[in-house]
């Protein structure tokens, strides 16, 4: 056991897939620690406005809180979901996945396009916030323009690399081959959409035998396939508005003035967050309920408790999700009412319901396998749930009319809400994942040690809960979630919020060192190397026919 | 049950906040403590599934209901198009500017509409107390209307921020102690 050469891993040994996998989380791991020592200099430029690097510069502030979530969410979250799918699909449908080419392009483009994205706003102090407000991210008196087409052409990139792992999951699910090879693409797509769930339920009240008694999809697969619609969705949105941005940015370069208004601000934005909500309301809340439901099944070697409401909660989230993006407009007083009113208020709220059940079967899931052992697994998953159960209902509190008026762009917002539920619900999510594939994906690799997993588990959970508490107290304040304060206003809940955001570098940090004295520097560089075996299917015998055409 | 102004509003949310928090902080480890144990937890409560969903129902919805019929600014908010404001202060902004009478005077209980335009970017139109709390907010959007109508039910002076971010120039846009509301006598603040 040493630095370079880890426990017992050995990356010659590795397949194609598993090496994939493990590239994408590597970099993933990296992005997150970039973006924790980003949120940690603004905490702490927060409580001392002149603390370098920032040293008071409101340009360098802002540039930072524009990567940040760039960083954070595209980096590292996008990558390590990313990479946990392209490995869990061929997992759980026991089929090989498209191509491990193509999973090599994603982590390359999300790796070059964050890293892209980053550089713009490092060296050019692009810093339009990552909502893209338009004119804005267009505003060449402000920012520089090659800082704007740098900025938007990274984010590109990203968007690029998020609709090749769409590609690659459908092309995946869809294959006939395995277990599916006399499957229609009509059975794949009711299930996917969970459609069987509800017909299932529907027949079972109108005393008729179930529609299918085994679904064409696993439950865990049924979430993948209908989060990635809402990533597809929200990756065409994304890119759509990048394209506009590039477009009046080319046009100044080349020295047109192009007259910005000619594009509805208020239209835009709902243009934008119609797509960026489905990240968050449509992506995470999906991926995180299938990752539960996985994540129990896999924990207790049981079946999902409830099955058939769970898949037709999924069927209801389509619809929830696609319909709830004007609770970011409800400060905008030329939204119609009538939308504030169904879409910001009333769909929004059905959010409690979808989440509230895929909180409930995932607790009775693991309720009725007890006793269990509390593995690392289990801690994080409960968690996770837990980040949840925090974060969503301070969401559905924030989306009325009523208390959005005196809560918007607030700390609380912010922090109450967005950051319990990435930071605790979601990313404790990813951690039991990771800790439920590390044997696959390692081939068993020991790892090095134990306290430094638990010691991890307890600063990532605290201070994760911690800061979002001390930040939603300054938003009940007043304090803004946009604004560079430097007279020391806050300070407190300020002080409070930088110690635990000093706890979560320090968590980090110790699962770097866990990690990488696990695998070892050798292990880690042999992780980029290629793959001396082409298997992209895990826990079956390769198919020569189908593993030959997807060399990596 | 009436909440008159954001302070008590807030203080309200915070003790309901922080009860929920701390419920649910403790539901999850009286779980993870009895997912370890061999012998039969004895439930707390017994809820039966469809009173669940009932019950998350009820909270989604019940928290418009309540909030329409105790936080006065929701309905007014929802009618301001047809309630007659007894003052309107138009405000313009550009440039990282507001621009606006140099003080707005107010009487407590008056309906003021504040009709905000921007010429360029998006910004925000917030009014905070001297102690840096938040009286009421909303954005401000180039090319559309941006009428707050508030009803001050307290007295004091109040200070203009933008709310929301529109380039680093726009972290400077705050005028002090814009807005005076008078009228409360001599127990209630400024009269």
């Amino acid at each position: 056991m040493s630095l370079m050469s880890g426990t017992n891993f050995d990356a010659s040994k590795l397949t194609a897939l598993q090496k994939v996998t493990l590239r994408a989380v590597v970099m993933s791991f990296l992005f997150y620690g970039l973006a924790a020592i980003e949120g940690t200099l603004m905490r702490m430029a927060l409580i001392n406005p002149s603390i370098p690097p920032i040293k008071g510069s409101a340009e360098h502030y802002f540039s930072i809180m524009t990567v940040h979530p760039i960083i954070g969410i595209f980096g590292s979250t996008y990558q390590l979901v990313f990479a946990a799918f392209m490995f869990l699909i061929p997992f759980l449908t026991k089929k090989p996945l498209y191509s491990v080419g193509v999973a090599n392009f994603v982590w390359i483009m999300i790796t070059l396009g964050s890293a892209l994205a980053w550089i713009a706003a490092f060296i050019w102090h692009y810093a339009p916030l990552y909502t893209l407000y338009w004119p804005l991210p267009a505003d060449t008196e402000q920012f520089k323009t090659i800082g704007g087409i740098v900025f938007i052409i990274g984010v590109a990139l990203i968007m690029v690399g998020t609709l090749a792992f769409i590609y690659n999951i459908y092309a995946t699910i869809f294959a006939k081959v395995g277990v599916h090879a006399n499957k229609t693409t009509k059975e794949l797509l009711i299930s996917g959409f969970g459609i069987d769930g509800m017909l299932n339920l529907i027949n079972k009240l109108r005393g008729k035998p179930p529609y299918t008694k085994e679904p064409a999809l696993s439950l865990p697969v049924v979430a993948i396939f209908r989060g990635t619609v809402d990533t597809f969705l929200d990756a065409l949105v994304i890119l759509g508005a990048g394209i506009l941005v590039l477009v009046y940015l080319i046009a100044d370069a080349s020295g047109f003035s192009w007259n910005v208004h000619a594009i509805d601000a208020l239209l835009y934005k709902n243009f934008f967050w119609w797509g960026l909500d489905l990240v968050a309301d449509g992506l995470v809340l999906i991926y995180v309920a299938g990752s539960w439901y996985l994540l129990a099944t896999l924990i207790t070697g049981q079946k999902l408790f409830m099955e058939n409401v769970a898949r037709a909660a999924l069927l209801l989230e389509l619809f929830v999700s696609w319909m709830v993006w004007s609770h970011h407009l409800l400060a905008d007083q030329g939204q119609p009412e009538m939308m504030k009113l169904i879409s910001g208020e009333m769909v929004t709220a059905f959010e409690l319901l979808t989440q509230g059940l895929a909180l409930f079967i995932t607790l009775m899931t693991l309720w009725k396998a007890r006793p269990l052992k509390l593995t690392m697994e289990l801690k994080y998953l409960l968690g996770g749930l837990l980040g949840f159960g925090l974060a969503v209902p301070a969401a559905i509190i924030q989306a009325d009319m009523g208390m959005n008026r005196i809560l918007h762009n607030t700390q609380w917002i912010i922090g109450a809400h967005v950051h319990i539920a990435l930071l605790t619900g979601l990313y404790m999510t990813l951690y039991s994942v990771v800790y439920v594939l590390w044997p696959l994906v390692t081939n068993n690799t020991k790892l090095f040690s134990m306290k430094l997993a638990n010691a991890h588990y307890w600063l990532h959970l605290i201070g994760s809960i911690g800061m979002g508490a001390f930040m939603g107290m300054a938003g009940l304040d007043g304090m803004l979630r946009r604004h560079f304060y430097m007279n020391g206003e806050f300070k407190t809940f300020m002080i409070l919020a930088g110690i635990c955001a000093i706890m979560m570098v320090t968590a980090w940090v110790l699962f770097m060192i866990n990690i990488i004295m696990s695998v070892g520097i050798k292990g880690l560089i042999g992780v980029f190397l290629p793959a001396n075996d082409d298997t992209a299917t895990f826990g079956i015998d390769p198919q020569p026919s189908v593993v030959a055409s997807m060399k990596n | 049950m009436t909440f008159k102004t954001s302070v008590e509003l807030l203080a309200f949310h915070n003790v309901a906040y922080t009860i929920y928090a701390m419920l649910i902080i403790s539901v999850i480890i009286w779980f993870g403590y009895n997912l370890t144990r061999t012998d039969k937890a004895k439930p707390i409560v017994r809820i039966p599934f469809y009173g669940y969903i009932g019950f998350l129902v009820a909270m989604g919805v019940g928290h418009h209901i309540f909030t329409y019929n105790t936080i006065p600014w929701v309905s007014e908010d929802i009618m301001r198009h047809n309630i007659k404001p007894d003052k309107v202060f138009e405000i313009k902004v550009a440039n990282h500017k507001f621009d606006m009478p140099s003080k707005m005077e107010i009487k407590k209980g008056e309906k003021v509409l504040f009709d905000v335009k921007s010429s360029d970017l998006v910004y925000g139109f917030g009014l905070f107390r001297q102690d840096g709390s938040m009286v009421s907010q909303m954005q401000v959007n180039p090319g559309s209307k941006n009428d707050l109508l508030w009803t001050f039910n307290e007295c004091g002076e109040f200070d203009v921020r933008s709310t929301e971010y529109a380039g680093p120039e726009g972290n400077n846009m705050f005028v002090k102690k814009a807005v005076v509301v008078t009228g409360c006598g001599k127990n209630g603040g400024k009269s």
